[in-house]
């Protein structure tokens, strides 16, 4: 006798969902927790219970005094994550285009950029802060810390161009130079359109990754701090819930950016329609 | 040079490495020819293509269009316009801004521009698809676009990489008969890359097969089917049975092979090992005493006179005249 197929689900089903129900509160239990208590009333203290509800704490962030560092460094960080992104950018869709194909040396020369994935970051901080040392040049935001950065951005952009560009049909550029493009109007054009959305993503990517490291950062930054650090110095120093208005905004700012890269690349795909699709069947056609 | 051909290749190579992917060949098309190349998959067709388009450098010979030797110069400039595979419209350009392309590379204005792709859309019958993304056309609309835009640079010769391998069969005869339409209206040249024969027979004016790098037989279609020069060329049109005769091999279409008694005339004996009924005609497929697989295809009508089933001794008879020699491959 054979067993009928059946449309209940198998207890193996509601087990893997609660797994995955307490993997979710694991994640996010705790940041959640941040963000009700930076709404702590002003007498309340950093933990729960919650005394009343204000947002002192987030007016005490902009106010001069123990906090003073906060607006800076955060201006800071975003300008570092700017440059950061646009290097990225433009070195990663650089490289994604040039290693489509294969030359002497490229094997080589790609495991030689990804290493620094699998470098502890802190050692990486390290190694260019006593660099820096060793040449007698001072540390900042836009030298030591940004090429710290970098070391982590770019194998980052190179994988995330490398799939961007794998899904890119050549044929479209021969299109473009069979129709009498340069090579300067075939980028303009043909290349650089079509693989926009996913220069977003890199982007993007880039951005947050540079805006809230810390180990590389830190050992590299020289006297001005960027805003992670900022932060960390104040949980060894202060403790209020201003710390948890801090998060609070800066998750904001995160947000807010991959929100809007988000709604970005999906007008643009829209817009594009099937396509992804109807290329697949056409190449299993 | 001689200004009766649109293209020649005079001992046309293309070497990759070690591989010799297309073999010192030559070919002249003469004004205004539908050319067909037609060959299996590494035949080294598709370079060859490529090589006239100027999207593969030759690695020695010359190529001519219209007397002009044009090897080493850049695509636009051959007087060439290349359809691609997969068609390869531009998916975040409009219809028209996809045929308006080469134009805008040229610096023509947009007005003038967007004017004279309109009347290339017209020509191919899709000027109400001009605001529509490619992604939003079907296969053969986007075939039409590829061709609007591949045609508004008034090409001397349109190169066509298997055009129709894309589409569903009802919509790739249709679209065959479009493009030969287009190519008798236009008076240019359109080589057209292709591994169906069927194909080459319909649209060809003069069909070239390749095999490894060599084009082993050049002329039109009827020509190559009624008098194929190798065994090769016999079997890959289709259609015929190659078999081995006292003076070398033969080739015999099948449809003028019978099932019948051994007689005076040629014929060779085996089993039947296949009956594929095809509407009109059916397919005998037998197995001769040699080992060899040849096939007849009979009437329907004369057919169920006298069926055969799979397992049947059989005989297959044709007359003298149908006997065609090839030469040893």
């Amino acid at each position: 006798m054979s067993e009928r197929i059946s449309d209940k689900r198998p207890w193996t089903f509601y087990a893997l969902a609660t797994l995955f129900g307490a993997y979710l509160l694991f994640l996010y239990g705790p940041m959640f927790v941040i963000y009700v208590l930076s709404f702590q009333g002003p007498n309340g203290g950093v933990t729960f219970p919650m005394v009343g509800t204000s947002v002192v704490w987030f007016q005490e962030v902009f106010q001069p005094g123990q906090m003073a560092n906060i607006p800076v460094s955060f201006q800071r960080s975003l300008s570092l994550a700017a440059v950061v992104s646009v290097l990225t950018v433009v070195i990663s869709v650089a490289a994604g285009l040039g290693f489509r194909r294969r030359f002497p040396g490229s094997g080589a020369l790609f495991y030689l950029a990804v290493a620094s994935l699998v470098m502890p970051s802190l050692l990486v901080g390290f190694g260019i802060g006593l660099g820096f040392q060793f040449l007698g040049w001072q540390p900042s935001l836009f030298t030591s810390a940004l090429g710290a950065q970098l070391t982590w951005t770019l194998p980052f952009g190179l994988f995330a161009m490398f799939a961007v560009v794998n899904r890119f049909n050549r044929s479209w550029e021969e299109a473009a130079t069979d129709l009498g493009a340069s090579a300067w109007q075939r980028l303009r054009y043909v290349t650089i359109p079509i693989l926009l959305p996913g220069i977003i993503g890199v982007a993007m990517g880039a951005f947050t990754l540079s805006y809230d490291e810390y180990a590389r950062t830190t050992l590299t930054i020289g006297p001005k701090n960027t805003l992670p650090l900022e932060i960390y110095a104040l949980i060894s120093s202060a403790t209020s819930p201003t710390l948890f208005a801090i998060g609070t905004l800066t998750t904001g700012v995160s947000f807010g950016a991959i929100l809007v890269s988000l709604l970005l690349v999906l007008r643009m795909q829209r817009r594009r329609g099937r396509l992804d699709h109807d290329r697949l069947s056409v190449t299993q056609a | 040079m001689d200004n009766r051909f649109d293209v020649e290749l005079a001992s046309v190579t293309k070497r990759y490495g070690a591989t010799l992917a297309v073999d010192a060949i030559s070919l002249r098309i003469p004004r205004g020819t539908y050319c067909c190349l037609l060959g299996p998959s590494g035949c080294g067709k598709t370079t060859t293509l490529r090589m006239i388009a100027g999207h593969e450098a030759v690695t020695d010979g010359d190529i001519l269009i219209h007397g002009e030797n044009v090897s080493d110069l850049p695509p636009i400039k051959r007087g060439t316009a290349m359809m691609f595979q997969s068609y390869a419209l531009f998916p975040h350009m409009s219809c028209l801004d996809n045929v308006a392309f080469s134009l805008k590379m040229r610096g023509v204005a947009k007005k003038e521009r967007h004017a004279r792709a309109r009347e290339y859309l017209g020509l191919v019958h899709m000027a109400d698809y001009a605001d529509r993304l490619p992604a939003q056309l079907s296969g053969g609309q986007q075939q039409r676009i590829a061709l609007a835009r591949a045609l508004i640079n008034r090409p001397r010769v349109l190169l066509l990489d298997e055009p129709l391998s894309a589409l569903d069969p009802f919509l790739r005869v249709k679209v065959r008969e479009e493009l030969k339409r287009l190519q008798r209206e236009l008076g240019i040249t359109f080589i057209h890359v292709t591994h169906s024969q069927d194909e080459a027979m319909a649209l060809a004016d003069l069909m070239v097969v390749m095999e490894d790098g060599h084009i082993r037989q050049s002329a039109p279609p009827r020509d190559v089917f009624e008098r194929p020069v190798s065994p090769f060329i016999a079997r890959f049109i289709g259609s015929h049975n190659v078999l081995t005769a006292a003076h070398g091999q033969i080739a015999v279409r099948a449809d003028r092979c019978r099932l019948g008694a051994a007689g005076d005339g040629p014929h060779v004996n085996g089993q039947v090992i296949a009956v594929e009924y095809q509407g009109a005609m059916v397919r005998v497929a037998v197995k001769t005493e040699a080992g060899d697989e040849v096939s007849a295809l009979v009437p329907d009508q004369m057919f169920y006179r006298k069926p055969a089933e799979p397992g049947d001794l059989a005989t297959l008879v044709w007359s003298e005249q149908d006997t065609h020699a090839l030469m040893d491959a």
